[in-house]
């Protein structure tokens, strides 16, 4: 029984042996994206939960090249390091980042800026697990309404994350990229083919993909796939590109599945109110008339 | 080789151009811009075959120079005060991966209160940071320094950042008639970096890496052996140096009428010149007044500094650094030398010029004079306001 | 090509790089020690579709013959597989210390 998506992508394994928690999405994002740049990727990863996981000298576990930035360094070392091969001659190789939620939207923003502005021939990944994961657990910028992390808790007088998660995808679009998508792991076929995509398009690519993280969500290790699929079926999280100009919606919901049950499986959102999740789902469907009106099918 | 009338600024970037770097991440800050624009002519006329990358932050700068040098190519950035400052945390980063990138920066004051003008607070509060520092003192040195540089720092002993610092302004805006080398002479003294480390598809590696505590303090200390190791090194490429372009250098240090002198100023940078002025003055009037001036800050020329100072009567230090709280860094560096190496000269610290303030031949002499009497320990230039201001 | 585990663990003064880069894929470790449930494949119901084989984070699942093999020295037992396995030919069972 082949798999034709399976076939298409390298059957060796990139990112192995790492220490992310069992069940990370993030380490997921990682791999199927390696699989499918294969081993002419070179991987720039910040500080963060990947590089935590996978470089500890003498425990290295990347088998393609790989190098660690500084936390707000991640574009901006891609494009150095794309720039430095270019220099001496490669031209058969993808700079690859994969930085997370708080590397990307927070303290890594001004140099993706940077470098989409310059149009750096680039791949950046961002996997959202919404928090700072591999510091315990704190707010980002992409922290949705009504997390509850280890600086916005959920107490009688606020419950938990008091803004919105920032729009990474537009934000990223509005330089004009060559390429933006947004991708989750629960739909990790889009993702691949939205990797293997961007890997044939020159210029800057960005790709959004949400990866959950058991331990932050508060959900069992084994419902990171479930969980990343349910954020989309529920409306919360869409599957779209922008290439040309354009944005299109690669994947529509006939209708979306319960917002209290997505949220309310894990302990992040347990707290939330039937307000605040009135709220949540008001600015679901906010978000989905301003698709439905500007993005093509 | 030709001659030409330039800035600092200017013969360094001549001198960046002939060492032929791969990739130039820029970012614009005064008075550094001059390089950056050379730099980018050079670029566009074809005089100098680079990457040239417009950078949005002086830390993306150097965070793209270390991508750059990671990936094996030879990288130049350039920056000043706030800039140095902003990109702080990669210099660390740079250094402690061992890449041998150059970068000039423009001495100058750090903000607050806001001055654009030259002192040396931004590079001397970044000396822990791991890089080569140097001080050039005119535009011919600027130029050899830039192309020397990569020499060093690219040495299988050093593999060490190299930093080198032109006083703002005074040097880096100021004119004077350079030798330029021929890109044959250049290429003859420096050859193209090569490195392991480095991306490498055929046997591909981790880079940038943790490490625990079991190895972390060996990766540190070799990273201390190869800022060591810079100081012989020096030496040797600038033995090589002379032997090409003619041009002598002395190493960490250079000295001035120092042999039997009783009174030494130590000083950094362009200032030097005017001390040796003032030196053959007092000469002239039988004080044995003489001048050291540091090329490099780091690695710390311990043994130079210990063995010209070792029969002076006094010395004085005289440097654009106040380390709030305490006294001007390069004093504090000064004594340690002497100190291990067991000599008990009198020295005074002499802070001036911070935020551009002018130094005149006048509080030169001024200087000698003091420690020849005898001044308080720390002595502030012609701030008035009455203490020892002066 | 992937990571795999070397003999050489320790690393004395001389033997740490002087830069800090090194042999991609060293591993030094395993990860069975992390799990307190381990996946068993029923072969006779597998059939080779590698859903649990894309969607392993560890990607510790590989296709040998059709059928789904998995990698205990990594294998983390988080579950996924067993979820992800739409014909049920994946049970999670209690590891035995």
């Amino acid at each position: 029984m082949a798999n034709k998506v399976a076939e298409s992508i390298s059957r060796e394994e990139f990112f192995y042996g790492h220490k992310a928690c069992a069940g990370c999405g993030g380490s997921l994002a990682v791999r199927a994206a390696l699989k499918v740049l294969g081993p002419k990727a070179v991987s720039v990863l910040p500080a963060g939960c990947m590089s935590a996981v996978g470089f500890n000298f003498p425990q290295l576990c990347f088998s393609n090249n790989s190098i660690i930035s500084t936390f707000a360094g991640t574009a901006s070392m891609l494009t150095g390091v794309e720039a430095g091969l270019r220099a001496r001659g490669y031209k058969d190789f993808t700079a690859v980042g994969f930085a997370g939620d708080g590397g990307t939207a927070d303290i890594g923003i001004q140099a993706l800026s940077g470098a989409i502005d310059r149009n750096d021939n680039i791949i950046y990944i961002c996997y959202d697990n919404e928090a700072y994961m591999n510091t315990g657990i704190q707010k980002s910028g992409l922290t949705p309404f009504g997390a509850k992390t280890t600086t916005t808790p959920a107490g009688a007088n606020i419950h938990g994350n008091i803004r919105p998660k920032k729009n990474m995808f537009e934000i990223a679009a509005a330089h004009d990229i060559p390429y933006a998508a947004t991708a989750s792991v629960g739909y990790i076929y889009d993702f691949i083919q939205k990797v293997q995509k961007a890997s044939q398009i020159q210029g800057t690519k960005y790709i959004h993909v949400i990866a959950p993280c058991p331990t932050g969500w508060g959900v069992a290790p084994d419902a990171t796939v479930d969980i990343a699929k349910e954020v989309v079926d529920c409306g919360l999280w869409y599957l779209a590109e922008y290439e040309n100009g354009t944005f299109r919606l690669n994947h529509k919901p006939k209708e979306f599945t319960d917002v209290t049950s997505y949220l309310k499986k894990q302990g992040r959102f347990r707290h939330l109110t039937d307000e605040d999740i009135q709220v949540i789902t008001a600015s679901r469907d906010k978000k989905w008339e301003y698709i439905n009106k500007n993005f093509e099918l | 080789m030709s001659r030409k009338f330039l800035s600092g600024n200017e013969a360094f970037a001549e001198g960046i151009r002939l060492a032929r770097p791969q990739v130039i991440s820029a970012y614009p800050i005064t008075p550094q811009t001059i390089v950056v624009e050379r730099l980018s002519e050079m670029v566009e006329d074809g005089s100098l075959s680079a990457e040239y990358v417009h950078v949005e932050s002086e830390h993306s700068a150097l965070s793209c120079a270390i991508g750059a040098s990671a990936a094996g190519a030879r990288a130049f950035t350039a920056t000043s005060s706030q800039g140095l400052l902003y990109m702080a945390e990669c210099l660390y980063y740079a250094a402690g991966g061992r890449f041998p990138i150059v970068m000039m920066n423009a001495d100058r004051s750090t903000a607050l209160p806001w001055n654009i003008y030259g002192d040396q607070r931004d590079s001397l509060s970044q000396l822990d940071s791991g890089w080569i520092q140097s001080y050039a003192e005119n535009a011919q040195e600027a130029l050899d320094l830039a192309l020397m540089s990569y020499k060093i720092a690219e040495d299988k002993r050093v593999q060490t950042p190299y930093m080198a610092n032109l006083d703002g302004f005074v040097l880096t805006h100021t004119y004077e008639t350079v030798d330029i080398p021929t890109h044959e002479q250049a290429d003859s003294f420096l050859p193209p970096y090569e490195t392991d480390n480095r991306i490498d598809f055929e046997t591909p590696k981790n880079m940038a890496f943790s490490a625990g505590p079991d190895t972390n303090f060996i990766f540190k200390y070799k990273e201390h052996k190869g800022l060591l190791a810079a100081a012989e090194v020096v030496k040797e490429v600038e033995a090589d140096f002379a032997r090409i372009f003619g041009r002598h250098y002395t190493g960490l240090t250079e000295n001035y009428l120092t042999d039997d002198a009783e009174y030494i100023i130590v000083t950094l940078g362009s200032i030097a010149g005017l001390c040796r002025e003032t030196a053959d003055k007092l000469r002239e009037q039988g004080v044995k007044a003489g001048v050291v001036r540091i090329r490099y800050m780091r690695p710390f020329p311990n043994e130079e500094i210990a063995d010209v100072l070792r029969n002076a009567k006094a010395y004085a230090v005289l440097e654009k650094d106040i380390s709030f709280g305490n006294e001007g860094t390069v004093f504090t560096n000064v004594n340690s030398a002497l100190k291990k190496a067991g000599i008990d000269v009198k020295g005074c610290n002499f802070i001036g010029g911070l935020g551009g303030k002018n130094i005149s031949a006048g509080d030169i002499e001024n200087i000698y004079t003091s420690i020849a009497k005898g001044t308080e320990s720390v002595n502030f230039i012609g701030i008035g306001g009455g203490g020892n201001g002066k | 090509m992937r990571p795999y585990v070397r003999e050489k663990t320790g690393f004395t003064f001389d033997e740490v790089p002087e830069n800090t880069s090194f042999e991609a894929g060293y591993l030094t470790t395993v990860n069975s020690g992390w799990r307190s449930i381990r996946p068993v494949i029923d072969t006779a119901k597998c059939v080779g579709c590698e859903q649990c084989y894309l969607y392993c984070p560890d990607g510790v699942i590989s296709i040998n013959d059709g059928k789904a093999v998995i990698d205990y020295d990594f294998c983390k037992g988080c579950g996924i597989c067993a979820k992800i396995c739409k014909i049920g030919a994946i049970e999670m069972e209690a590891e035995r210390k």
